[in-house]
């Protein structure tokens, strides 16, 4: 069945009838296995890949590397969960290696993700120190190249 | 005297390919899904472009030997018993070849001439008729069956052959129908031809893409490894048709006579490719599963969709075309393609572009984007509707 995820996440856009097709299932077992997945949080959204540089929007992004003490009992989950609830904090990773937490912050302009570190992030009591690098170019997220594809480059051949 | 008349004949008899007409007129519009072309359209996996260009930068920019390179030839040998059981000397049983296309040259023109017949199911491949004619030798055609699936059936074969066949071609998992033969449909094929005086050119360069069971290699049947030449490659299975990279594995007489003509004509495949190969077969598999895997769901859909619209299309297990019937439409496969290609903007490939018996047939490739192939087939159902056929009824 993972199949289904595997088609879904590459496009979830496909209807359930082509996703029966490219599996070879009926369209119910499509549907069923789908709706299990979304109870079972397998399937924890659909969101759309945009390439915000191609618009008017203007957006900074940021990955902060975080160093926190861990709560005796509750680990990192907790300063964790402290963090990643703040909406501008567009993803949270527990790391292995120097520091503890990535966080990749999205804001409008560079002094509103500065803002939010200086007075939201660092202040926080289990939070021993913070290091930001600004993202200047995204060139591949999600699996997925952002530079324009090329035309067709096949050239015309017999057979 | 007319520089026309320097040509030899048997290439002037060689006539057009069917198909330059669409492609002339696929230059001149603008939005055409091409589902004509018959190479994949993913890109080579990144790790076997690396590698050759890793070797640009290392400077292994000379000839190989003619054979290709040794380490090369050690991994394809590895590879062919990996997964088709069959067992070959790097050192005398293989050669690197610059596509299968010159694999199929070469093992025709090192075993048949004028006065031999070379028997050719169709539809298939159209550089067979071509090669075998270019040796001298004559093409005894087998026309293959939709009632059989388009398979290679005892019968069949029987009735081609005669005291002058030279060599058989074998051309599964087959371009342009998709068919697959497995093994106890080539076991019965093998049984006839094991105790006969021949050769057979199996071109197994679709064999990693089957959809319903793994590839079987005539070859690795009884009695018929050493009256086998394998022609496979690279462009197929590991996107990496530019390349230009092939291979043929076979008995050491034919290997040594093949790369006899090999070494005075090309002299030996691109060497950066070779280097590129390597790593494609060490390293190749999950990228190889991935893109199967796609092609299996686009292959599903477009056999679904040619008979939800009422083009007969049997389900084809291996490569990556569907040979749907488009004889209800009430035209030739010629008109077809050119009015899907005006009206539709759709280019597909005329059946008898592949044989006179592939008349009322097109091959359509889905080696093409998911997104491509949903919009076509939107395409060719409104063509369809408005079809003659439909507006007499």
């Amino acid at each position: 069945m993972d199949e289904i995820l595997e088609i879904l996440e590459k496009n979830s856009r496909y209807s359930t009838e082509q996703i029966a097709v490219m599996t070879g299932k009926s369209e119910d077992e499509v549907r069923d296995a789908i709706r299990k997945y979304e109870e079972n949080n397998v399937i924890v959204g659909y969101t759309t890949l945009v390439n915000w540089e191609k618009t008017l929007k203007e957006s900074v992004t940021a990955l902060i590397e975080v160093k926190v003490t861990p709560q005796r009992g509750e680990g990192f989950d907790k300063v964790a969960e402290r963090i990643y609830k703040f909406p501008e904090v567009k993803a949270c990773y527990l790391m292995s290696g120097s520091y503890d937490l990535t966080v990749i912050i999205e804001g409008k302009t560079l002094k509103e993700v500065a803002l939010f570190v200086s007075e939201k992030l660092a202040p926080l009591e289990s939070v021993v120190s913070t290091a930001t690098h600004f993202v200047l170019k995204k060139y591949k997220d999600k699996g997925t190249i952002f530079e324009d594809k090329p035309e067709g480059d096949r050239e015309v051949i017999i057979i | 005297m007319k520089t026309e008349d320097m040509i030899l004949k048997k290439v002037l008899d060689i006539p057009p390919s069917g198909i330059r007409k669409y492609f002339d007129l696929l230059n001149e519009m603008k939005d055409v899904i091409s589902l004509g072309v018959g190479e994949p359209d993913f890109t080579t996996p990144w790790n076997v472009s690396e590698a050759g260009i890793y070797s640009l930068e290392k400077g292994y920019t000379h000839y190989s030997s003619n054979a290709g390179l040794l380490r090369l030839r050690e991994e394809i040998s590895h590879y062919v018993k990996q997964k088709y059981d069959l067992e070959y000397d790097p050192k005398t049983q293989v050669l690197v070849t610059v596509g299968g296309s010159e694999g199929i040259d070469l093992a025709l023109r090192a075993v048949a001439g004028p006065g031999d017949e070379v028997i050719i199911p169709e539809p298939s491949f159209v550089a067979y008729k071509g090669c075998a004619r270019l040796t001298g030798a004559s093409p005894v055609i087998i026309n293959l069956r939709v009632e059989d699936r388009f398979k290679l059936t005892p019968e069949l074969l029987k009735s081609a052959l005669t005291t002058r066949t030279k060599a058989v071609i074998i051309p599964y998992p087959n371009n342009p129908t998709g068919a697959v033969m497995d093994r106890d449909e080539l076991t019965a094929i093998a049984r006839i031809l094991k105790d006969k005086n021949l050769v057979v050119i199996s071109d197994e360069i679709y064999a990693e893409l089957t959809y319903n069971g793994k590839h079987v290699s005539i070859a690795s049947l009884e009695g018929m490894k050493d009256k086998t030449i394998v022609i496979n490659g690279f462009s197929k299975a590991f996107a990496m048709t530019g390349w230009r990279l092939g291979y043929a594995c076979g008995h050491p007489a034919f290997i040594s006579a093949m790369n006899k003509i090999h070494q005075y004509a090309i002299m030996c495949a691109p060497t950066t490719a070779q280097y590129a190969a390597i790593e494609a077969l060490r390293n190749g598999d999950t990228a190889v599963d991935d893109m199967v895997r796609e092609y299996n769901r686009r292959r599903r859909m477009l056999v679904e969709g040619f008979n939800k619209m009422g083009l007969d299309c049997f389900e084809p297990l291996g490569a990556f075309y569907v040979f749907p019937c488009i004889r209800r439409t009430g035209l030739t496969s010629e008109e077809f393609c050119e009015q899907l290609l005006v009206k539709e903007k759709v280019l597909v490939v005329p059946g008898n572009a592949f044989g006179e018996v592939g008349e009322g047939f097109v091959r359509v490739s889905y080696a093409s984007s998911t997104v491509n192939i949903i919009e076509a087939l939107k395409r060719i159902e409104r063509f369809i509707a408005k079809s003659p056929s439909n507006i007499s009824a």
